[in-house]
């Protein structure tokens, strides 16, 4: 009796399932070690490498060429487009999502499908459809040259084509969700009364929450690490459009490894905040739709 | 707190933060110097200096602002809206294309400053490996088959497209200018190119970082501020029996700095290039200065070899950019990837 509770908690701790169900242990272990060895030298060493690179010269070096008035200049634009492109992209995502698993109309999985188009096309194709919009010989050109509306190499251009690149990320988190759910808790308040903010504030927004956080996380990543369509737009100007990812690419071509690996670094911390936020996003969702599940068994049938 | 009052103070948030942006557009005036790849180290120091003249000269403070990349791109930026106020570009074609396709500044541009508007000039070199293991002296050893070659992509870069003259103007010189010649020897040059990169600096870094090639074709100040600041005697430079006369022009952008109101703000930012404060900078960082005084006393640096120019063993920009480079040129049908 005592063994086999012992033999039980062995297999608990090793994850392990009774013999009939599973493969062999070698088989197992094996396909671990090869996991574990492919992930260590694909992304565990690459960056650990950018850690080492930029605290080559020590951590002086590291925290001057992160001070520099130029890098300094890259982390504020890259905030800042962050801080436009995924508020737009939250209210859009949830609007988005909430027509689709809500409602019936026409041209819905047209909707559905246009939506995806950032993932499908390369984001420098997603620059370069700004620069033929709104560059001078473009559609908008003229126009905006006119009244003196500076977008592509400036500002606004590089905001446009991050939220552009990031558009999917909160809708595509909340419409598989959402129809999950169903209208039947939507419809319940609206007969109690509710109005239709009401509704969405105190009934679909508490529902969908830990899948919000989940996209905007995602959303937030991919807006500070975009490069390619920003590349295209942003016309490189030290000081100016220059967002993080490009400084480093600048840093890099200047011979400047140690900059170039500092400002790396810290687009690789934001990396890895990012996961911890995630997994626990992912966590908290989960912990919470068992909840939800069992509190619908529990209920008298 | 509920949804409401977040959302409310996000939004809120995310204004405040524009407009304090908007805000921090300080008073001093402004210029952007939209240049080429290895220019890079070189504005970086006279940008300073030049700050330092035009506020002892006028009292006004002036932040330069800079964009480097490969030549052609940045003529191509210009041309989409990037806001020049000058170009500092490595080759004249591209900034006549500036002028022809977009008209931000008159067809005579090059006629406006002395030297054709070249404050300084370069030209194109080899680097090899330590101790030259392939042997490489001239512009025939790079068509050997041992010999890997690496040079950025003449359709994007103006450093490219001088390599790419030079070889063609070694092997016309060296066949009785036999032109068929000349092609059979450039395409096998760019058979041995594994890697073509969009500028010059992406060449390098492959070159050398990435340890691709025997031998790279670069600027002379290029190699040269490469093994002053990074190879330390990993590469050696290597001078061809003869190459060709780089004329990298500067320009200010008329329609640009109009609108900036920077036209005697970039006029003299140029016209400073040619004095003797900035020439011997453009000298520090390799280039060949074309004020007399200059150039003599940094002679010894720069090796005397026969060069070709432009202008006169090419027909001009013009005439060598639509043979050789245009869609459909003599580049096209000798280069085919993969």
């Amino acid at each position: 009796m005592a063994q086999r509770t012992l033999r039980r908690k062995i297999e608990r701790f090793l994850w392990r399932k009774p013999r009939a169900i599973t493969e062999p242990l070698v088989v197992r272990w094996t396909a671990i070690a090869i996991t574990f060895t492919f992930i260590g030298l694909f992304l565990v060493l690459p960056l650990a490498a950018i850690f080492t690179q930029a605290l080559a010269s020590g951590l002086t070096a590291y925290f001057r060429s992160l001070w520099d008035t130029d890098t300094l200049s890259a982390i504020r634009l890259t905030l800042i487009t962050a801080a436009v492109a995924v508020p737009v992209n939250l209210v859009f995502g949830v609007a988005a999502s909430w027509a689709i698993a809500k409602f019936e109309f026409l041209g819905k999985s047209v909707l559905t499908t246009l939506i995806d188009l950032p993932f499908a096309v390369s984001p420098v194709i997603s620059g370069t459809i700004y620069v033929l919009f709104f560059g001078l010989h473009g559609y908008l050109g003229p126009w905006l040259k006119a009244h003196n509306i500076e977008i592509v190499f400036a500002v606004p251009g590089i905001v446009l084509a991050t939220v552009f690149v990031t558009f999917p990320f909160v809708a595509r988190e909340l419409i598989p969700l959402m129809q999950a759910q169903g209208t039947e808790e939507e419809e319940a308040a609206l007969t109690l009364g509710a109005g239709g903010w009401q509704t969405f504030a105190r009934v679909t927004l508490p529902n969908i929450k830990w899948g919000l956080i989940y996209g905007v996380i995602l959303c937030n990543a991919r807006a500070m690490g975009e490069f390619g369509a920003v590349s295209v737009i942003s016309g490189h100007i030290r000081g100016l459009t220059n967002t993080m990812p490009l400084h480093v690419e600048i840093l890099y071509n200047e011979y400047n490894f140690v900059g170039a690996f500092a400002v790396a670094s810290l687009l690789t911390v934001v990396a890895m905040i990012t996961l911890v936020l995630k997994s626990f996003a992912e966590w908290k969702f989960k912990e919470e739709s068992v909840q939800a599940a069992e509190e619908v068994e529990g209920l008298p049938q | 707190m509920n949804a409401k009052t977040t959302l409310i103070l996000a939004v809120l948030g995310v204004l405040a933060v524009l407009s304090s942006v908007s805000l921090a557009q300080s008073g001093a005036a402004v210029l952007l110097n939209v240049s080429y790849d290895p220019t890079r180290e070189l504005y970086q120091e006279y940008n300073e200096v030049f700050a330092r003249h035009w506020e002892k000269e006028t009292g006004q403070k002036v932040t330069v602002r800079q964009s480097h990349g490969g030549a052609g791109k940045q003529a191509r930026a210009v041309m989409d809206g990037l806001e020049a106020d000058v170009m500092t570009l490595a080759l004249a074609y591209d900034i006549d294309e500036v002028s022809a396709r977009a008209g931000l500044l008159p067809k005579e541009w090059q006629s406006r400053l002395p030297h054709n508007s070249c404050p300084y000039t370069s030209t194109i070199v080899f680097l090899v490996r330590k101790g030259n293991p392939k042997n490489i002296k001239d512009w025939d050893d790079l068509i050997r088959s041992d010999v890997s070659v690496i040079t950025p992509n003449p359709k994007t870069s103006g450093g490219a497209r001088w390599n790419y003259l030079a070889a063609w103007g070694y092997a016309l010189q060296h066949n009785n200018n036999d032109e068929a010649k000349a092609k059979e020897f450039v395409t096998k040059l760019f058979k041995n190119v594994p890697v073509l990169d969009s500028g010059a600096r992406g060449s390098t870094i492959t070159f050398v970082q990435r340890s691709i090639g025997d031998v790279l074709l670069a600027w002379e100040n290029e190699a040269f501020l490469f093994m002053e600041k990074v190879s330390k005697g990993e590469v050696e430079m290597v001078v061809p029996s003869m190459s060709i006369l780089a004329e990298p022009p500067v320009t200010v952008v008329d329609k640009v700095a109009e609108k900036h109101g920077t036209v005697k703000l970039a006029t003299a930012y140029l016209q400073h290039l040619y004095s003797e404060e900035a020439q011997d900078i453009v000298a520090r960082y390799h280039y060949r200065p074309t004020l007399e005084s200059v150039a003599k006393k940094y002679a010894q640096k720069f090796p005397q070899i026969p060069m070709l120019t432009i202008d006169s063993d090419f027909g001009g920009w013009q005439v060598a950019q639509k043979k050789h480079f245009a869609d459909g040129g003599v580049f096209d049908d000798i280069y085919k990837p993969g």
